[in-house]
């Protein structure tokens, strides 16, 4: 069945069962990746899946929901069925309907979908990236997470009112990461990942290139000082702290009691004025990119902070109504709608006289912490009270040499960081999850075990 | 005829699938496999949420679905599809054998047909209606977070309920027949309280396994007491400050720095992935002389017990380290036909989209002798870990986890709460630090994320202290 078929049936069986109101969000799937283990393949799989949620209105205009892998006719009346009785439970105190512009236009791009190159293609490909990582340097030994996917895909959302809205992309993902190790030392690992459309779009040897130099970066390592230090962080790690609070630019968040901000929160001082933060779930370079949100809301670029003030909140469709104003496509279809960004894109805003144009992670001679890489963000990140501890790859940068640091944590405070930033670099690097330059931050305490 | 008798070209739960699942694995075989594998599933999960006073979601979802994986040599295929048909099945088995590049049918394996049904179901049919229905559930959060609303600080209450009904059928080349019902519920408590500036959360989570009853059973007013006094204990907490210290840290959820640190460098995937410091030490010292740690999945009702594996097999006691001695490592078929390490009853998965890997289940240390006041008495300068958050383990062993509820130790006495602290180091180099276990083992549920999606677990242990090990903080 494809999807307006799907639709057909939908409306078919909720006709037969008395529901007036429903919408449907699914999506459709074909995967196939490959894993290697020194030349030989290890495990290929492929994937087929598919997943319906429907939401259905009752008589009191509550919303019930259900989740299914099962599209056939039965399937998709039970799906209807268990929904409805779902629906007697459904929240009296924020009602959920239709987005309004669940019919709007929405931005119709060049999909760039590729054609599968299949299984046997990827083991090659895969298996010559391996073997090109193992030969760049002695003292790789292996590469104990490899990976090289694509996927085939569909999202469909349509509702009882005449909305139907679908799409569908291709998305490849190669992700390499080595270990290396030397005598008389602890072994280190570190990697990359790269996506893009298709296969033939992945930068394969960038990929190799960059796994080999950020492992081999690791390998002269040393413990840190426990100590505040000025700190520089990478695109990739500042985006993801961005992202890790960004409870802070959610409405649903705000609702929730579970953010730094409330409802009032427009237009405060969050950071220096140097910076500007978007979602731009369209932007050019976001591969993931969708042109509606689970409700069906078109995606668009939104400024979230504008010269250091918070400036636009993200929303769903009932959190837009309570706020008195419009979705902004960042709506994931659920029984409780969540709300999320899209692609962070982070730049340097016109008020940016004051910043310290010294600090350039590449030519600065003095003494920082970069940081690469954050991890355990799950576990470091107390999104509700502004706090972090969290493990980094980063290196110490110290009368002219550079150290890789071991096991060492950062800690701070989402306000401080932000409003201690005390230089944006001007190149923007394009990241998995977004687009941002090198941010350099003052004091922030890092612990070690020196 | 019965109903269960009738041949059919589609998967029916309940019924016998017996001709339908060896047409399928003699065809895998015949085209040249070494070894078939067939896990189907259908699910029937619920979640309800509650905030504040009011019943804010409740999801339904149910599912339906197979993942058929064939090995030749050490290499294996895995196809999942929504597809229960015979020709579904056919059809997946074709693609795993055209993606493993399998040409050469002369040299057949021999497949004698299926065993005699296992059929670990039959007295778990009647679950479905012993759960407790969503009115009761929603009646019970209810309840429950109201009794977290103790003064004006708290200022975010959460009760939530999930629970997954997961019916398999297992068959394989090896003639491994088998059905089971999984029934796992999981209830949780969330506060956040704010004072000003100061603001804290407490939670906590429950969670069994094959026990319809259980939910009903739980003691909210226990639970919601427990986790209002960590928040109000928290709130005014200053930070930590960083260094290297002796910690104790508190038995139950306490486990999971074990089960992170310790416990996945002992799956065959690590052995396998050339990933654990652990691989050449079999029946070498490991740990302190102290340390017992065991993986089963056989406590009756504990989140990661198991009738029988995802592979088919019932579930062994396994002790993988005895008084810091390593005796064992967790193995599934995979990782016994790669590393020669004999299956334990661990190959588990999230749901059919993944084939099975060597997981723990119920993973512990042993109980000692020690009090918990002998373990902190014993301290004049460190940290008491009462309650833990998440961490994680980087691919070299090191391993970082939030302390979510932590109290300083001044000359062998609690005092002072803080937070923001992270504990950091190597399992390599923390375990034989762990010098004296306390007599209070108890278990916690958990949800395990790893190369097989995430699973249900349990952590353990008792008070454990730790001689010294980094703690990050401000």
């Amino acid at each position: 069945m494809n999807s307006k078929e799907i639709t057909i049936q939908i409306s078919e069986a909720a006709d037969s069962l008395n529901l007036k109101k429903w919408d449907y969000g699914a999506s459709f799937s074909n995967d196939y990746s490959v894993q290697v283990d020194k030349g030989e393949a290890k495990q290929l799989k492929a994937s087929q899946k598919q997943i319906l949620t429907i939401r259905v209105w009752n008589e009191s205009n509550l919303v019930g929901i259900t989740t299914t892998s099962d599209i056939s006719e039965s399937g998709i009346k039970k799906a209807l069925n268990q929904a409805n009785i779902a629906s007697d439970f459904g929240n009296k105190n924020e009602r959920t309907e239709f987005s309004p512009l669940a019919k709007d236009p929405i931005e119709v791009k060049d999909s760039k979908k590729r054609n599968p190159v299949g299984i046997k293609k990827l083991l090659t490909l895969l298996r010559e990236a391996e073997v090109k990582l193992l030969k760049s340097h002695e003292s790789i030994k292996s590469v104990p997470y490899n990976g090289l996917s694509e996927s085939f895909y569909e999202r469909v959302y349509a509702n009882s009112d005449g909305a139907f809205r679908s799409y569908s992309k291709s998305q490849a993902v190669l992700y390499l990461y080595a270990r290396a190790a030397e005598k008389n030392k602890k072994p280190r690992s570190s990697g990359s990942v790269k996506l893009g459309y298709g296969v033939e779009d992945i930068d394969i040897e960038s990929c190799i290139k960059d796994a080999s130099n950020k492992t081999i970066s690791h390998l002269n390592y040393s413990s840190i000082k426990t100590d505040k230090y000025l700190i520089c962080f990478s695109p990739e790690s500042f985006l993801t702290i961005i992202n890790a609070f960004s409870s802070m630019f959610n409405a649903r968040s705000i609702l929730d009691g579970v953010s730094l901000s409330n409802k009032n929160s427009i237009g405060e001082k969050l950071s220096t004025e140097a910076l500007n933060i978007y979602d731009d779930g369209l932007h050019e370079k976001n591969i993931s990119s969708s042109p509606f949100d689970g409700e069906g809301t078109p995606t668009k670029r939104l400024c979230l902070i504008n010269k250091g003030r918070l400036e636009n909140f993200i929303h769903s469709e009932s959190t837009a109504r309570i706020f008195k104003t419009i979705p902004t496509g960042h709506a994931g279809l659920g029984s409780k709608v969540s709300v999320s960004p899209d692609w962070i894109v982070v730049e340097k805003s016109e008020e940016n006289s004051y910043l310290k144009t010294s600090l350039d992670h590449s030519t600065f001679e003095g003494e920082f912490v970069y940081i690469e890489e954050l991890n355990a963000i799950h576990a470091g990140v107390r999104a509700s009270q502004g706090s972090f501890s969290l493990p980094f790859d980063g290196w110490l940068y110290k009368n002219g040499k550079k150290i890789s640091i071991e096991s060492a944590t950062v800690a701070g405070d989402i306000k401080y960081l932000l409003k201690n930033i005390v230089n944006i670099e001007s190149n923007q690097e394009v990241t998995t999850s977004g687009i941002s330059p090198h941010i350099w931050v003052d004091e922030l305490s890092i612990t070690g075990d020196a | 005829m019965l109903s269960s008798q009738i041949k059919s070209n589609e998967i029916i739960f309940g019924s016998c699938n017996k001709d339908l699942l060896e047409e399928v694995i003699f065809y895998g075989m015949g085209l040249g496999a070494d070894f078939v594998e067939i896990f189907i599933e259908n699910t029937d999960n619920s979640s309800v949420l509650a905030e504040e006073d009011f019943i804010t979601s409740v999801s339904p979802s149910f599912g339906r679905g197979a993942g058929i994986r064939i090995f030749k040599d050490k290499k294996d295929g895995f196809v999942s599809t929504n597809d229960l048909t015979k020709n579904g099945l056919m059809r997946s088995v074709s693609q795993a054998i055209e993606m493993l590049d399998i040409t050469d049918n002369k040299k057949i394996e021999v497949f004698n047909g299926l065993d005699k049904h296992r059929d670990y179901s039959l007295s778990k049919k009647k679950w479905i209606n012993e759960v407790p229905s969503i009115h009761e559930i929603s009646e019970k959060l209810l309840v429950s977070t109201k009794s977290l609303k103790k003064n004006n600080k708290i200022i975010t209450r959460k009760g939530s309920y999930s629970r997954n009904l997961q019916e398999v059928i297992i068959a394989s080349s090896d003639g491994t027949y088998v059905s089971d019902i999984r029934l796992h519920q999981t209830v949780g408590l969330n506060v956040i309280a704010s004072d000003a500036q100061y603001r804290s959360s407490g939670s906590r989570r429950f969670g069994s396994s094959g026990m319809p009853h259980e939910f009903r059973l739980w003691d909210h007013e226990k639970a919601a007491n427990d986790v209002f006094e960590s928040s109000m204990n928290m709130l005014y907490a200053d930070y930590v400050d960083a260094g290297q210290m002796p910690v104790v840290l508190a038995n139950k959820f306490g486990g999971v720095i074990f089960h992170e640190a310790c416990g996945h460098l002992l799956e065959t995937t690590q052995i396998e992935r050339g990933t654990t410091p652990f691989e050449n030490k079999l029946n070498e010292k490991i740990a302190h002389e102290s340390v017992t740690a065991i993986d089963e999945g056989i406590s009756e009702g504990s989140f990661g017990s198991l009738s029988v594996d995802d592979e088919g097999m019932e579930p062994e006691k396994s002790v993988l380290i005895k008084d810091g001695i390593l005796k064992k490592f967790i193995s599934d078929r995979a990782g016994e036909l790669r590393t020669g390490h004999k299956r334990t009853g661990s190959g588990r998965r999230q749901n059919y989209s993944f084939a099975a890997a060597s997981r723990m289940r119920n993973t512990y240390i042993a109980k000692g002798e020690h009090s918990k006041e002998d373990l902190i008495n014993s301290i004049s300068d460190g940290l008491y870990c009462k309650s833990m958050g998440g961490g994680s383990v980087g691919a070299t062993g090191q391993f970082n986890f939030a302390v979510e509820e932590g109290y300083l130790i001044k000359n062998g006495k609690l005092t002072n709460p803080v937070k923001g602290a992270t504990l950091i180091g190597e399992a390599k180099e923390v375990m034989p630090k762990i010098s004296m276990c306390g007599n209070d083992l108890e278990l916690a549920p958990g949800f395990c994320g790893s190369i097989s999606g995430s699973v249900n677990v349990t952590v353990g242990q008792p008070h454990i202290k730790v001689d010294s090990i980094t703690v990050g903080g401000r």
